[in-house]
């Protein structure tokens, strides 16, 4: 990731796959600081729905995962990066209604192929890559000083 | 419409959040989907699901949802309350089924998320 200013905050987070009953915990924990620091509302929002469905993303797919929010003066990253399934097919990934859950993940409100074009839905900038049977790495961007997106 | 008058429609059981119950809700959205939640689901959301794990409650805590309608007399578990009690969601339960409870609200006014109200 390329860093064009310097950086005002910076935390990891560690998401353990399979942990259902905590699965979301970072998202919120994550919403929590950016409010703290004041980020606009509409962007906090539209970064904490990415953040989230990355996260269930790690706990159903992965063994273990990372979440990386990193703020500078003017862009917000969430960058991701786990170890489990990877994705085999990413353009068929990121269609609608593409989903390989299983009944359990369903059973959870999720799965239903909907997350990763709803991450990018909501991000200025969106990077996937994977390799299967290794793991995937998300780069979740948003943009601080513009408002017009969504 | 309020809290109270939504807890009277749905002849509803206020599982937490009773001091919110003056609250006024003017949108409402129902689905078990969370990943639809999260895709159609806008701030100030009154969500009505029949799905009762944490993850509801977690799902309207990041889209800023204003309150939670568990249907089919659903009940969220102690986890659920207890972040719904940290972020000051009020949790209803109801005894009516999803497509029941959505009809009572929409049939009194209160519309869904694309803003169309019904008509007599």
């Amino acid at each position: 990731m390329t860093m064009s200013s310097e950086i005002e905050f910076s935390q990891k987070f560690e998401i353990k796959g399979r942990d259902f009953s905590n699965a979301g915990r970072i998202s919120t924990i994550i919403k929590e600081i950016l409010k703290e620091i004041g980020i606009d509302p509409l962007i906090i929002i539209r970064a904490s729905i990415a953040s989230y469905e990355a996260e269930m993303n790690v706990v159903m797919y992965a063994q273990r995962g990372v979440i990386t929010l990193i703020i500078t003066p003017e862009k917000l990253h969430l960058k991701l990066e786990d170890e489990g399934a990877g994705i085999e097919n990413i353009e068929m990934a990121m269609k609608e209604g593409f989903s390989t859950a299983t009944d359990e993940m369903r059973e959870m409100g999720f799965g239903a192929g909907m997350g990763l074009p709803n991450i990018k839905k909501n991000a200025d900038k969106f990077e996937i890559s994977s390799i299967p049977n290794k793991g995937t790495t998300l780069d979740i961007t948003f943009c601080l000083n513009k408002k017009e997106k969504r | 419409m309020t809290l109270k008058e939504i807890k009277e429609l749905l002849e509803a059981e206020v599982i937490s959040g009773e001091e919110s119950l003056d609250d006024e809700i003017a949108f409402a959205g129902g689905s078990d989907l969370m990943s639809d939640v999260l895709a159609f689901g806008k701030p100030g959301i009154l969500l009505l699901t029949g799905l009762s794990n944490a993850q509801s409650v977690r799902t309207a805590n990041i889209i800023d949802a204003k309150a939670i309608v568990y249907v089919r007399g659903k009940k969220p578990d102690k986890m659920g309350i207890q972040i719904a009690k940290e972020n000051g969601i009020p949790l209803l339960s109801t005894k009516f089924m999803m497509y029941t409870a959505c009809g009572l609200l929409f049939s009194h006014g209160l519309p869904g998320v694309s803003g169309y109200v019904y008509k007599k």
